[in-house]
């Protein structure tokens, strides 16, 4: 089967131009590193079927990063490139172009975000590009899908011409005449949208903007979480589905094992769709009754975020903080993905270009990022007691995040480089976009959890018939109730962390917990073990050797600030 | 970790991206670094020769922001001290 790769520089739009091509829908975002792996997918190419595989951005030939490592190997496997090249910035793009044309490799050139040329003043002579390059060019707008038609036409018109290696020099040279013979720059005034950008990198204007857009971030997530919780959640469940159980409870005769296995335990006689832990209630009311509205109000909040391009200029405002941990400036976009889930976020860690980087981002966000199915229950059950122990449990895990990073800064081996990152135009969010990236994630959180959920609720049903977590508190009491200060039966939730987290903050829910106890547990939780799909993540991306140094600063971590905070509380 | 422009010799009207005024353009005239590093500010368009516009610059050495060829790239510190400019 023919191997199409789409190859170019970072933001420029091939994973936008990929789901029009293939159908699949690939995670768009408005940030150079969007796609940190490959996707493939399939389309239709002249009555037979093409592999279409979308690499991640790269501005050389010569990586520079594990994402860009990716892409050169992709490309060794390739039949033909379709070279997605941004059309406002020829000059630095048509390096990427010029060494593809030196690789045996037949190349047609898509000459993407056509549409923003006209106003921004960009005109570019497109025969005399094709004349020059010598392989078809084709203007697109991978968004809306204009040209895409013709593109796919000119698939098979694509050419290899294998021109004779230069050094880097010399295609700088070649790329100079280049421009000259077929571009011309008309002059024009700064639009709004521009004047915002260059407030927004501004020490004092930009350290604003970033306060009112995190600030307003936040509200809005809690406004439409809350609200779905509220007004759609809340009374589903509890005018419909808790009678459904209630019956069902008499019907199995209120006790017994397949009872409590799918109904749970009841709580003052009656069905408690949290703390009864059945399959029936906590397992269906946990993911979609607590979990799922936070999920939808965050993934749609960073949606926006991703996709205006603001977070390149939250980088740059964040560098010289998170210099200081050892990290730059771009590492803020992991950490904002880690709020939502870690897994992606660890992945994302590709963008940065050291190990020793790599190590220091992904360890914080697994010990002090809680993820948003975490946090939903943070919301939950310890902003019942009052939203100030809500700020103490985030205080804490910030505090946390900034002592760990300056100590992992000071002793962990090697070399962090500096920022260097292209900032992306503001744009305004395609709806279309931001609506299906939402479902996209929405359904993955779905498909991933709900097995997971029930899975754990059933094990740790087994766990309590067998008494081995009876076993397991009285061998852990002296850290738990010693160190942490919590009752020893505490300690199955932070066992069943391990599975989910937000299983696990539910367990603690029956235990009658003063409120600094919750806080403490929930604080422990959030920074003890990652979840399982966590650390097979991070045994993938940092090898065995590293994964085991991260659990070991994880336990170190979270025993440390949870005896203090037993002290303090 | 920062190097800030210790291996820069004041020369005649010569001064680096660092030193360069909010915005104040100039022509990129030498990158002083090694390899990787000039093939990572190439990348992104800072060759020289080219014309640089300096768009702001972050509190205590904090990442320079730049223009050229109608895009906007962020530069460490560091970095930006070793990309030096012939300003307008």
């Amino acid at each position: 089967m023919t191997k199409i790769l789409l190859m170019g520089n970072p933001n420029v739009g091939k994973s936008a131009l990929f789901s029009r091509l293939t159908g699949v829908k690939a995670i768009v975002s408005n940030y150079p590193g969007t796609t940190i792996n490959y996707t493939r997918g399939y389309m239709k190419l002249g009555g037979e079927t093409a592999e279409v595989i979308d690499a991640p951005g790269t501005y050389t030939l010569e990586p520079t990063s594990e994402a860009e490592e990716i892409a050169l190997k992709l490309l060794g496997s390739g039949d033909i490139v379709i070279n997605v090249v941004n059309a406002i910035n020829l000059e630095r793009n048509l390096y990427l172009t010029l060494q593809l044309l030196e690789r045996n490799i037949p190349v047609v050139v898509a000459l993407n975000l056509w549409d923003d040329t006209k106003h921004r003043g960009v005109d570019i002579d497109l025969e005399k590009l094709r004349q020059l390059l010598g392989v078809p060019v084709i203007p697109t707008v991978a968004v809306t899908g204009q040209g895409v038609k013709e593109l796919v036409e000119n698939i098979p018109r694509a050419t290899s011409l294998q021109r004779p290696p230069s050094t880097r020099d010399e295609r700088w040279a070649t790329i100079g005449s280049i421009i000259e013979q077929v571009q011309r720059i008309r002059h024009r005034h700064h639009t709004w949208r521009e004047h915002l950008a260059d407030a927004s990198v501004k020490p004092v204007s930009g350290g604003l903007i970033a306060l009112a857009i995190l600030a307003g971030s936040f509200f809005v997530v809690r406004f439409i979480g809350e609200g779905l919780i509220n007004y759609v959640l809340d009374p589903l469940f509890s005018n419909l589905w808790s009678p459904v159980l209630s019956w069902l409870s008499n019907l199995m005769g209120g006790t017994g094992f397949p009872h409590d296995i799918v109904i749970g335990k009841l709580i003052n006689g009656e069905v408690d769709l949290v703390q009864s832990f059945g399959l029936l209630s906590s397992g269906l009311f946990v993911p979609f009754g607590m979990v799922l509205p936070y999920i939808i109000s965050f993934y749609f909040v960073l949606g926006i975020l991703e996709d205006t391009g603001y977070l390149p200029r939250l980088a740059v405002l964040m560098d010289t903080i998170l210099h200081r941990l050892g990290l730059h400036g771009y590492a803020i976009i992991p950490n904002l993905l880690g709020l939502g889930c870690n897994v992606p976020a660890i992945l994302a860690t590709r963008i940065l270009e050291s190990k020793r980087e790599r190590f220091i981002a992904a360890t914080l966000i697994s010990i002090a990022v809680p993820c948003a199915a975490l946090q939903a229950m943070i919301f939950g059950l310890v902003g019942a007691r009052g939203i100030g122990y809500v700020a103490i449990v985030y205080g804490t895990l910030f505090v946390v995040w900034v002592m760990l990073g300056f100590i992992l800064n000071r002793t962990v081996k090697g070399f962090s480089p500096e920022l260097l990152i292209e900032i992306p135009p503001y744009r305004l969010p395609p709806w279309r976009m931001v609506l299906q990236k939402l479902w996209f994630r929405t359904y993955g959180f779905l498909v991933e959890a709900i097995p997971i959920i029930l899975g754990a609720i059933l094990v740790i049903n087994v766990l309590y018939i067998l008494g081995v977590f009876d076993a397991i508190a009285n061998f852990t009491a002296p850290v738990v109730t010693g160190l942490l200060g919590l009752p020893k039966e505490a300690v199955t939730a932070l066992v069943i962390g391990f599975l989910r987290k937000d299983v696990a903050l539910g367990m603690l829910a029956p235990l009658a917990l003063t409120s600094g106890q919750l806080v403490i547990g929930s604080v422990v939780l959030a920074m003890l073990f990652p979840c399982i799909a966590t650390f097979v993540v991070m045994f993938r991306e940092l090898g065995w050797v590293n994964m085991l140094k991260a659990v070991g600063v994880m336990i170190v971590a979270a025993l440390v600030t949870g005896g203090i905070l037993n002290l303090i509380l | 970790m920062h190097g800030f422009g210790g291996r820069f010799k004041p020369q005649a009207n010569l001064v680096t991206l660092a030193q360069l005024k909010d915005g104040q353009s100039g022509t990129v005239t030498e990158i002083q670094g090694g390899r990787r590093m000039i093939n990572r500010l190439n990348a992104l368009g800072i060759i020289p020769g080219k014309k640089i516009t300096k768009t702001s610059a972050m509190l205590m050495r904090g990442p320079v922001t730049v223009e050229v060829d109608r895009v906007e790239v962020a530069i460490g510190f560091g970095m930006a001290s070793r990309v030096v400019v012939k300003p307008d």
